[in-house]
């Protein structure tokens, strides 16, 4: 196989015995990348001089035998975790020219573990989105078939490992956003639990959400950069001083005296039958692996996509009250009055999405509205809380589909958003009560999109989610499949 | 929910944003759409449930107020649309 074909764990071996060298291995993925992403546009920027630099520093090291465990890998990054001195877009018209003064503390974790940055990658704005159309600089294709999305917010993360335009990608999840995307193609993507990765320099969507996370070719590489990227952070009042396990440490252990829970809600009206029987094969596969399979119920599921789409914009439409022209990002220069400017710069910067979700939450959080909006939300998130506490006494995991359906074709929905709000129904509610979730490949629909399997567990026990991905993962021996046609 | 122009106006105006009239009906459909689906919350008995506002329990993180390293001036005025080298340069507001 092509070098930028292969996963961390199969390179960590070849670099540290000097089969091949870190700037080798970056050739071939920049190669990779100049011969596929005209189809592809997984990247909004490429640093190949940088990435080449990093890679000849990581040869040093790794000849000295110092390097990190992540030493020479080339990594892509989602658009929305600031770069030191590599601009940072988010997607969006207003940060367009915007060069971090500083690294976030994942990129600066992984950057200490060797690994060498490629570029940033594409996503919907400001991580609005399902589809990543909201993308101010054109969506990236799915590289299973370029006609389809490859799901959002992280869109170009999880393109740019499908199509081996990376070895593996940080993406961010506020409502599904690695997740989904994970599952349209075909790769392994993990949300955290929230407080378990910093989120200094993540640039804020929505901040009792949002959490940076792995995509990656399979469950061992995802597992690898979680070792590198979590952990308590002084910079980030909400992460958890928590001791960080190997979460490699219990990949191979079988399933025997696991419990799989079947949250029967998440078997919907609606789901797609494909979806439904490679899900059900997934679960089945589990079982063989040892799993005791149960059904749950999780009564509040129905109400999970209304409290989202109220809490997130709520937080949105503060958090992105900071775009104002002053001290970074578009500014109109033609406004003479303060006011002027930032209602021109703002108008003028954002994309139609983001003015809509910052419309949503403003009227939500407006003088009169309050109670009847946020507060309502916040009450009924505490009672989803309350239904996975319950299902998690009665079981270790919950095993759903990701999505409900696979991919669809790109500009199918772009003038319905409620359409594409409702299809984040399954991967809400992690965000939500702040639980760790991943999304393996289970199969492929007849269109031969790929369909993922998602794993829900208990705040802290990523360890459990690992240990049934990778179990899966043996069985099904789906994942290193590559989109043939690309 | 009937949304009218002059409630996206009024939104608009506390978000800081400007919206054209076919951006404004756009909107106010869009959002008439959403607030009729959120609606269905009030099918829900909340009367004292603690709302959430932090997924996981973790109380204030205090620590001490030592003055530590901050970025260089010129770095953090960099980014700035425009600045004098000492500070963000906006319109006159007085």
């Amino acid at each position: 196989m092509a070098l930028y074909g292969l996963t961390i764990h199969e390179l960590q071996a070849m670099l540290a015995g000097r089969h091949v060298s870190a700037v080798e291995l970056t050739r071939a993925v920049l190669d990779r990348i100049a011969a596929v992403e005209d189809r592809v546009r997984a990247y909004i920027t490429l640093d190949p001089e940088g990435a080449l630099q990093q890679a000849a520093a990581a040869d040093k090291k790794l000849g000295a035998g110092s390097g990190g465990p992540l030493c020479g890998i080339p990594f892509s990054i989602k658009d929305v975790l600031c770069t030191d001195g590599l601009r940072t877009t988010c997607g969006s018209r207003i940060l367009e020219n915007f060069v971090p003064p500083y690294d976030a503390t994942a990129i600066v974790k992984l950057k200490q573990a060797g690994a060498v940055l490629l570029g940033k990658v594409s996503m919907d704005e400001f991580a609005m989105g399902s589809t990543s159309e909201n993308c101010a600089f054109g969506p990236p294709h799915n590289p299973w078939n370029t006609a389809y999305i490859c799901g959002g917010s992280s869109g170009g993360s999880a393109a740019s490992v499908a199509a081996d335009e990376c070895i593996a990608s940080l993406g961010t999840d506020t409502g599904g956003s690695i997740r989904q995307p994970a599952s349209h193609c075909g790769v392994v993507g993990l949300k955290p639990t929230y407080g378990r990765v910093s989120r200094y320099g993540l640039v804020a969507f929505a901040s009792s959400l949002d959490q940076a996370g792995p995509l990656t070719k399979d469950v061992t590489d995802c597992a690898l950069v979680m070792n590198a990227i979590s952990g308590h952070d002084p910079r980030d009042s909400t992460s958890v001083e928590r001791e960080v396990p190997d979460f490699c440490r219990s990949l191979q252990d079988g399933l025997g005296g696991m419990k799989v829970g079947i949250p029967k809600e998440y078997f919907i009206e609606g789901l797609d039958p494909e979806v439904e029987k490679a899900v059900m094969g997934g679960i089945r596969h589990l079982r063989e692996a040892g799993a005791e399979i149960v059904e749950v119920s999780l009564p509040h599921t129905d109400y999970c996509v209304a409290v989202y789409y109220l809490v997130a914009p709520a937080e949105a439409s503060s958090n992105l009250a900071r775009y104002d022209g002053v001290r970074y990002g578009l500014r109109d220069t033609s406004a003479d009055t303060l006011l002027d400017m930032y209602r021109d710069s703002r108008s003028a910067g954002f994309g139609p999405e983001v003015k809509r979700r910052i419309l949503i939450g403003t009227y939500a959080l407006s003088s009169g509205y309050y109670d009847a909006y946020y507060k309502k939300a916040s009450q009924v998130r505490t009672l989803i809380t309350e239904d996975f506490k319950r299902a998690f006494a009665a079981c270790d995991l919950l095993a759903s589909p990701v999505t409900p359906t696979p991919a669809w074709k790109l500009a199918a929905k772009v003038d319905d958003p409620l359409s594409v709000y409702l299809s984040d129904i399954l991967t809400i509610s992690a965000n939500l009560t702040g639980i760790p979730a991943i999304s393996v490949p289970c199969g492929f629909s007849g269109a031969g999109l790929p369909i993922g399997l998602q794993l829900q567990a208990a705040h802290f026990n990523e360890e459990k989610l690992f240990r049934a991905a990778y179990n899966l993962e043996q069985r099904l021996d789906i994942s290193r499949l590559r989109p043939a046609n690309l | 929910m009937k949304i009218t122009p002059a409630e996206i106006s009024h939104v608009a105006g506390l978000a800081r944003l400007s919206m054209t009239r076919e951006e404004g009906e756009a909107m106010a459909r869009h959002l008439e759409e959403i607030l009729s689906y959120v609606a269905k919350l009030n099918e829900l008995d909340t009367a004292g449930v603690a709302p959430t506002t932090h997924a996981i329990s973790i109380v204030n993180a205090f620590r001490e107020d030592e003055v530590r390293a901050s970025l260089p001036r010129e770095k953090t005025l960099a980014n700035a649309p425009r600045q004098n080298g000492e500070s963000f340069v906006v319109p006159r507001v007085i």
